[in-house]
């Protein structure tokens, strides 16, 4: 019994290790391709439009780009596996040091705006999904359209011309003011986080007031979407006969309704939330733009449209990974709430 | 209900847990939003970018400058004085005593010698400008030498005119550099390259103090500085790469200065008090390439014929908005020896008739490639709608600007839309790149100048650039470069358009902002507020 039970540990971590190589490979070898196919030439990023013939050809040469695509890719790999993911042309610092900076500006931005969606989504979408038909239903469908059709460029400007501009409610663009640059201690990257470790209050403040505009256009498009999915799922766990029995047997309706029906969602919506999250987590590149914030998002544009290959595929990877870690958190989480799983 | 409930006490929290802004940038610190995606290298062997230069313009003195309080003067840097040879090839330069670098050491003419070999030796981007003069990694260590710590020998193997070499020594790659700091960093013969791409090294206004690609760079003040200690005590450049959260940023008073302002934008704040617009003509030219491998582009007629049918004025006034003026000739308007004739109007009627002797009554379809970003977007369609009153059909194909750099230096274009700035103060730098095509074949070796682009050669224009560059009486070289842009804007593939002019937005109380023509002649040391 406990020796079948080892073995199936070890199987599962086993495929589990393949799928994990083998995503990474495929995703990889696709990116790579892709970036070859572009028509932009990624050695006028370093060397720019006015460069001679001479430099030209030094710097080609120095990016490996007169090797079979074959052999640059395999290059590359084998450096990977050695934990060097190589120089970002544009930024000259290696690609895993910027990605430990700009990563840790999107996880900020991302993570507040998730609890903003799923605070706000969840109980929305439940009442929706409850009372179909009714005023608090149709206020969910207005807002979810506008999440889904209003530009996120559009709303971001229009929040910082109101808020910051009119009421002085929040702070303007960047991560922090003049004020406080370069004063907190670097720990974690999370301003929050560390300006709170630090103890300094007035950083933190700042630094939130600086976050909370971008992560609420973030959060009202995934409240948007979060809502809309949990009305469904409601909607169909509400016409279940199961209900109609724990109605039947006394439960007022709203019990029913969040302790029958509710629970019966969580799978459901786990999958919902964690994909949310995980496209927040790569980076909203528009969000990112008009907030001056220097994630993810930005980073890997801006290397896309300068043919900065070793920070496309090192940016790839890291997204890969989240959208990987959070499959792996929503599997887990999955065993939690569906009892029927756990020993599955 | 409930979500309205929520909206409102999410609002609540916000304004709780918000300080109030705060109205005003810190005293002693000049703080710049700035679109400052570009900056790849902050090593002077290497930037070339505009945000780069403008940023060591000011970490590094050079040994020829254009004076911070009149800028169209061109006078010594870290020379004192210069005496020219009687053949023109040996500049013989007195370095200014007790000039000391931000990190204590001397500043000497071992130092400067050391900065131009390193520039030759270390073969990056900017290189060119410093090779024309004859120099290579061979025998730079012969021509740039220092006898003495206060004597700079610098001799050319070419003929060039004086005026001309000084204007390539005020130019990035004149940058001194510390030799003894950037040597204590260097690694595996690299003159300390890798260290100076993100750390500095110079006697300049300011130090660097961080660069964070594409959020940042800092400076600090030198107190030692030549020209006085900065009354900044700081400068913090933040890229904010969408013009309109500038505009609000420089509304709001947190930031003292915004460069990236669109034209609308500008027009909109023209009304407010605390914020002043400085217009400031710059180097950068707007112009279409015409590509001769097309066959209707090959007859000169043509090209006059589209020239004609660009509606200059409609594009300043209505898309521009106070962010060019009409220029058509390839040397910038305020510079020494530029071409102020604009001969071309909006005339349909004369271009069909051109069109109409070359052979097309009809006109004829063609494509235009355009970067896909304003303002050359409106531009592309302008010009769409002028040409076709001439019945030129014009198809735009938007592209981004890296990916339409690739295509133009391939020359797979027909027409093509993009912008050119000069590399140095000197005629020469754009006659050499609108004029000079030596070898037109497609496998050129010699770098790829505007007019090989566009597959046009005329070896009678080669010669003209070829003899103005070594005519060493200026009034004489002066009317050569008129000659030749006379020449060019007649027969040359191009329809050279605007000439930039940047409005640079500055809180009102900021005063002495200096941002000159180019990248080059940005100095922030003289800022008070």
């Amino acid at each position: 019994m406990e020796r079948g039970k080892a073995g199936r540990m070890v199987r599962q971590l086993a495929s589990f290790c393949l799928t994990l190589a083998l995503t990474f490979i495929g995703l990889t070898a696709v990116t790579f391709l892709i970036s070859r196919l572009t028509h932009i030439d990624p050695v006028l990023a370093l060397v720019g439009d006015k460069a001679s013939k001479d430099v030209y050809d030094q710097a080609y040469h120095a990016m490996g780009l007169d090797q079979p695509l074959v052999v640059q890719y395999a290059y590359y790999l084998k450096r990977l596996v050695s934990g060097d993911f190589g120089v970002s042309v544009l930024t000259s610092q290696p690609v895993l040091s910027d990605l430990l900076r700009v990563f840790p500006a999107t996880f900020e931005l991302a993570t507040v705006a998730i609890v903003i969606g799923v605070a706000l989504g969840i109980p929305a979408g439940v009442v929706a999904g409850a009372r179909k038909g009714s005023w608090p239903d149709h206020l969910v469908r207005v807002v979810g359209l506008f999440g889904y059709s209003v530009p996120v460029f559009w709303l971001g400007l229009v929040g910082l011309f109101v808020f910051y501009g009119k009421l002085g409610w929040v702070s303007g663009t960047g991560r922090l003011d003049v004020f406080y640059e370069d004063v907190v201690t670097p720990r974690t990257g999370i301003i929050l986080v560390d300006s709170a470790l630090d103890g300094d209050w007035d950083i933190f403040r700042n630094a939130f007031s600086h976050l909370i505009l971008p992560a609420a256009i973030l959060g009202f498009f995934s409240l948007a979407y979060i809502a809309r999915m949990t009305r469904s799922f409601m909607i169909g766990q509400l016409s279940q006969e199961y209900i109609t029995t724990a109605r039947v047997k006394g439960r007022s309706f709203w019990g029913a309704v969040w302790r029958h029906a509710f629970p019966n969602i969580m799978v459901p919506l786990i999958t919902v939330v964690g994909l949310s999250y995980a496209s927040l987590l790569e980076g909203a590149v528009l969000t990112e733009t008009v907030f001056a914030w220097p994630g993810l998002g930005l980073y890997i544009t801006r290397a896309l449209f300068n043919g900065d290959m070793n920070a496309v595929l090192g940016g790839t990877i890291l997204v890969g990974a989240v959208f990987i870690g959070i499959n792996l958190v929503s599997d887990l989480l999955y065993k939690v709430f569906d009892p029927r799983l756990r020993d599955a | 209900m409930l979500r309205t409930l929520k909206f409102a006490l999410l609002a609540s929290a916000i304004a709780v847990l918000s300080p109030v802004a705060m109205a005003d940038t810190p005293k002693d610190t000049l703080v710049i939003a700035e679109n400052i995606d570009d900056i790849i290298s902050l090593d002077p062997a290497e930037a070339y970018e505009l945000s780069g230069i403008q940023v060591l313009a000011n970490t590094y003195d050079r040994i020829m400058r254009f004076d911070p309080t009149d800028i169209t003067k061109l006078v010594g840097g870290v020379a004192e004085s210069q005496t020219v040879s009687d053949d023109g090839r040996t500049f013989t330069m007195k370095i200014r005593p007790n000039l000391k670098f931000a990190s204590g050491n001397p500043v000497t003419a071992k130092d400067a010698a050391f900065s131009l070999q390193r520039v030759i030796k270390l073969n990056k981007t900017p290189v060119f400008l410093l090779s024309q003069l004859g120099w290579t990694p061979e025998n730079v260590d012969q021509m740039v030498t220092a006898p003495d710590d206060q004597t700079l020998v610098v001799k050319i193997g070419v003929d060039f005119a004086p005026s001309l070499v000084n204007a390539l020594l005020s130019s990035v790659v004149g940058s001194v550099v510390d030799q003894k700091t950037a040597m204590a960093h260097e690694k595996n013969g690299d003159f300390g390259y890798e260290w100076l791409k993100t750390n500095s090294a110079g006697s300049g206004a300011f130090t660097l103090k961080a660069w964070k690609p594409n959020e940042s760079v800092v400076l600090e003040a030198n107190p030692t500085y030549r020209g006085g200690e900065p009354a900044m005590k700081r400068v913090v450049i933040r890229h904010v790469p969408e013009p309109a959260a500038q505009r609000l940023l420089i509304e709001k008073g947190d930031t003292d200065v915004a460069l990236n302002l669109t034209g609308d934008q500008v027009t909109s704040l023209k009304g407010n008090k605390d914020v002043t617009i400085t217009p400031s003509p710059q180097a950068l030219l707007y112009y279409m390439g015409m590509n001769l491998k097309q066959k209707e582009l090959q007859d000169p007629r043509v090209r006059q014929a589209l020239r004609y049918l660009i509606d200059y004025d409609g594009i300043v006034n209505s898309i521009m908005q106070g962010g060019a003026q009409v220029h058509q000739s390839f040397w910038a308007s305020g510079f020494w020896a530029a071409l102020d004739e604009n001969p071309y109007k909006l005339d349909p009627d004369k271009a069909k008739a051109l069109l109409k002797e070359a052979g097309y009554p009809d006109g004829f379809e063609i494509t235009l490639d355009a970067p896909n970003s304003s303002p050359f977007t409106n531009i592309a369609q302008s010009l769409q709608a002028t040409m076709a009153q001439g019945g030129v059909k014009v198809n735009i194909v938007p592209s981004e600007t890296k990916a339409l750099l690739t295509k133009y230096r391939a020359r797979e274009h027909q027409l093509l839309l993009i912008y050119w700035g000069p590399d140095y103060m000197d005629p020469h730098t754009n006659a050499d790149g609108f004029a000079n095509n030596l070898d037109n074949s497609d496998a050129a070796t010699k770098g790829k100048p505007l007019a090989w682009r566009n597959s046009w050669a005329d070896d009678a224009v080669n010669k003209m650039t070829a003899d103005a560059v070594r005519e060493r009486d200026e009034a004489k070289r002066k009317q050569m470069y008129l000659d030749e842009q006379k020449k060019v804007l007649d027969d040359g593939p191009y329809a050279i358009m605007f000439q930039e002019t940047k409005q640079v937005a500055t809180r009102a109380n900021v005063k002495n902002f200096i941002f000159g023509p180019s990248a080059d002649v940005v100095y922030y040391n003289l800022t008070t507020k």
